[in-house]
């Protein structure tokens, strides 16, 4: 059995312990908002925070993260949304929508320990995560708005 | 602007069985019969219904387009609403099911085309106005007034004297009760409230809290996971394998052979999938072990020079070319191109004796039924598509065997519990799909004044419509916007050479128009340089006749700021094309570093889709189709080597990521013409701007895709 603790709340998995935390997460607790996008650690769709940071789970073995804080898309806000999910709608960011949990989830790392980041900054952190839809653009723009250096959405 | 808001399915079921009664609408069905008008409460919901008004005034709007990221869950209600009046905060969207009523437009139930608003639009309208005009009745026989005598606004229908009101939740039982009219007046599109207005799409806030389900988030009490080892050459077959390593790993429940390999079932994808990796299988390559791109490139080039099918002849283009000027030739090449969209695919499905459910994200239900129906020995009819949202669609999810859902029906046959298919990333990537390699060689001829006499251009590729069962000596989509190119040249010749090839080609967001787009107008930029003649300047004069090109034409170039200068080191290039029935111009803004990397810095795009329902999504659409242009034209490239698919990932096939992302403008021409489509026409300008921007900032002429600076001339 594995020890998981995962959005606050601890888990037992029988599971062998190197299956990937992404597929933990989907079958064995039902957390299917992080995605599985390649399999490699490539895209992004699949990322979490393990104790704060942005972490690619589809790669990642279960048993490196026992006791860690693990959170997930459906952890990051315990009442409502937080003003970067709702940047993302005041935006209209999402298009197909499939790589969004893992887009959100690696902005809001970056926000966590970068509060201001440049443009610059933004495409270095999130250069990681694609999206076949190409909202780049726009999750520049929610990111920027979150940080506080854009507009609201709608405004234009 | 709109409030998004949060909304699921959960909340929905829970409300709708809150509701008790109210108005359904459904209307007249080309092809289903004439009279399967109907009116019925919640409780005897017909399925040819596309708008359920609750007694709770919440407006349901039912949606046979699967929503990919398009827009087409928001586009569809907006014209639907509008002509019902309704109160948008009010409106919720709900996916159909896949019975009869919804396989309209394509001879069945399938989204793709950029078809979904164009064809939907008199539909939707009429679905509107005829609820509208239900719940005014009920309202002047209520109070015995004359239904001319009321209004409408937000849900609502006012008395003249605006002395009484009534919610349409407060009418809708009695609505239900009426005869529906057999026609209804529709509104003055000057009267719009909610078309043409920047909307939020309802799925939205679904979609940022993880909530939203894709078909791979499906899970259903005793589900299985299975995922299927394919044959590692394209059209591959297994002659013998050993599953028993595979079975006795402690969660895979199950080894079978399946039409298109042998499928492991496992307790949950992992179980499944380490017990693929544990499979001894051999496989019998067949006829496609002998592929590879270079044999396919020498074959095409062949080709290329012996004449093909015609499809196009005016005037008469080889003697136009004789007595020339000057002529211009010259080879394009495009490569076989995977669509990767962001879920891999997947189904879920439950066999029974007497029917099947599918849970899916597809493009195609219809031939997801017939394909299900086939393997599994039942009615279409008996099949029914759970249509989920669809993690990215761009053609793959329509195609004419079903690969991914036929994979997981057979699969699931006799296994008594649902079970979920999935295929891995390198699964799609290896012997998916494609879009096909194509090689163009073209002949332009130019009078002394620089303008062009006569175009001769001969393609070689493979047909998409004959892999459809559309065999034909020209394959329409090969061609198009090859053949009849709206420029003012009046000596053209296109003929077509269709190769029959075992791999698998399909629909690509855009088509044809994914190489026409790049080969002719990147072509006819060579023809203004030989010319001596301004890019934008000469794609104007050869469309004088055609307005509505020249519009995007040239507010497209207006906003660039064609002709002025650029800073050191930058090049600006133009492309103008229609496809889908909408007119988009582009203009890239291009730079080329020392070890030959392009970067896009600003696209500047100009759109005619007639009415833009939702103009912000209009302006998404188009983003979307330019970086998913500029990946293929940067980087995109599937190529063959002994049958086998040499790219297999993100990593060996990647795509445009967000510090190559270029600021992007879109600039939408006003019209009243009937809208037309959004997620496609933004894709065929993208690749020739910038190749042809490259050539005014290099003098370097790219032919060849994805653009490789070091293997140009």
């Amino acid at each position: 059995m594995i020890s998981l603790n995962v959005n606050g709340r601890t888990h037992e998995v029988d599971v062998d312990p190197s299956t990937p935390l992404l597929w933990v997460l989907r079958d064995h607790l039902g957390l299917t908002g992080t995605k599985f996008g390649c399999g490699i650690a490539q895209c992004g769709a699949c990322t979490v925070h393990v104790d704060g940071v942005a972490r690619r789970t589809c790669r990642l073995a279960v048993r490196g993260v026992e006791g860690a804080e693990i959170t997930t898309i459906e952890g990051l806000s315990e009442d409502g949304l937080t003003p970067l999910q709702e940047a993302w709608l005041d935006q209209d960011v999402v298009q197909c929508g499939y790589c969004q949990s893992g887009q959100i989830m690696a902005a809001s790392a970056l926000l966590a320990s970068n509060p201001e980041p440049s443009d610059e900054e933004i495409d270095q952190a999130m250069r990681r995560n694609i999206c076949r839809c190409g909202a780049y653009n726009r999750i520049r723009l929610a990111i920027r708005q979150a940080s506080g250096s854009a507009p609201r959405g709608g405004a234009r | 602007m709109t409030a998004p808001r949060r909304l699921t399915r959960r909340g929905f079921l829970k409300r709708s069985a809150a509701a008790g009664g109210g108005l359904v609408i459904g209307f007249h069905i080309p092809g289903f019969g004439a009279e399967r008008l109907l009116a019925a409460t919640v409780d005897s919901l017909a399925p040819n219904a596309f708008v359920r008004v609750g007694v709770d005034d919440v407006i349901t709007i039912i949606v046979h387009k699967s929503e990919m990221g398009q827009g087409v869950f928001t586009s569809l209600p907006m014209i639907l609403a509008e002509e019902l009046d309704a109160d948008w905060s009010k409106v919720e969207v709900e996916a159909s099911p896949s019975t009869p009523e919804y396989a309209i437009g394509f001879g069945g139930q399938l989204t793709g085309g950029s078809t979904s608003v164009m064809t939907s639009w008199q539909l939707f309208r009429e679905a509107g106005a005829t609820a509208r005009a239900m719940l005014v009745d009920a309202a002047a026989r209520r109070w015995n007034v004359d239904a001319a005598d009321l209004r409408t606004e937000a849900g609502v229908v006012f008395d003249a004297a605006g002395d009484r009101r009534a919610t349409y939740g407060e009418l809708a039982e009695e609505a239900a009760t009426l005869d529906v009219p057999s026609s209804v007046p529709l509104k003055d599109p000057a009267d719009f409230r909610i078309v043409g207005t920047n909307v939020r799409r309802l799925e939205g806030p679904d979609k940022v809290t993880g909530a939203a389900e894709f078909s791979i988030d499906v899970r259903l009490p005793d589900m299985l996971t299975a995922v299927v080892a394919h044959s590692p050459v394209c059209g591959g077959t297994v002659r013998s394998f050993d599953g028993s390593a595979a079975e006795a790993l402690p969660g895979v429940v199950k080894v079978k052979q399946v039409p298109s390999g042998v499928a492991v079932i496992g307790r949950d994808f992992w179980s499944a999938r380490q017990g693929r990796d544990a499979l001894e299988i051999e496989w019998d390559d067949g006829e496609g072990a002998r592929l590879s791109s270079a044999g396919l490139r020498d074959e095409y080039l062949a080709m290329v020079e012996t004449p093909g099918a015609v499809a196009e002849d005016l005037g008469d283009a080889a003697a136009a070319l004789d007595g020339a000027a000057r002529t211009v030739e010259a080879i394009y090449e495009v490569p076989y191109l995977a669509h990767a969209p962001m879920e891999p695919l997947n189904a879920t499905v439950h066999a029974k004796a007497d029917g099947a459910d599918i849970w899916a994200g597809t493009q195609a239900q219809t031939l997801d039924q017939r394909a299900a129906a086939g393997i599994l020995g039942l009615r279409p009819e008996d099949i029914r598509i759970h249509t989920t949202m669809l993690g990215g669609g761009f053609g793959r999810r329509a195609n004419p065997t079903s690969d991914f859902v036929s994979d997981a029906v057979a699969v699931a046959k006799d296994e008594g519990v649902p079970v979920k298919t999935v295929w891995t990333r390198e699964d799609d990537i290896q012997c998916g799909y494609y879009r096909p390699m194509f090689v163009h060689k073209l002949a332009a001829g130019i009078d002394p004044s620089g303008m062009p006499i006569a175009w001769h251009q001969r393609l070689a590729g493979q047909s998409i419509m004959a892999g459809m069962g559309f065999g034909a000596p020209v394959d329409p989509s090969s061609v198009e916007g090859a053949a009849h190119m709206p420029y003012a040249i009046p000596n053209r010749h296109v003929e077509l050479h269709s190769p029959d090839k075992p791999v698998t080609v399909l629909w690509w967001r855009s088509v044809g128009h994914t190489h026409t787009g790049f080969v002719n107008e990147s072509f006819l930029d060579e023809v203004a340089h030989a010319g001596g003649r301004d890019p934008f300047e000469l794609r104007r004069a050869l469309l004088r006749d055609e307005p509505r090109h020249l519009a995007v034409l040239e507010l497209a170039a207006e906003k660039a700021g064609w002709g002025s200068p650029l800073p050191e080191g930058r090049g600006r290039g133009i492309a103008v094309r229609k496809s889908f029935e909408s007119y988009v111009a582009e203009v890239a803004e291009v730079s080329v570093e020392d070890d030959g990397t392009v970067r896009v810095h600003r696209v500047v795009c100009a759109v005619d889709c007639g009415v833009a329902v939702n103009p912000w999504n209009v302006e998404a659409q188009m983003e979307s189709a330019i970086v998913y242009g500029l990946s293929a034209a940067l980087h995109g490239e599937i190529t063959l080597e002994d049958g086998r698919v040499q790219q297999s990932n993100f990593d060996d096939y990647p795509v445009l990521r967000m510090d190559e992302m270029p600021a992007v403008e879109v600039h939408i021409v006003p019209s009243a013409e009937p809208p037309t489509g959004v997620g496609e026409p933004g894709v065929p300008p993208i690749a020739p701007a910038v190749t042809n921007a490259i050539f005014s900032l290099t003098g370097v002429r790219v032919r060849r895709l994805p653009i490789r600076m070091s293997e140009t001339e």
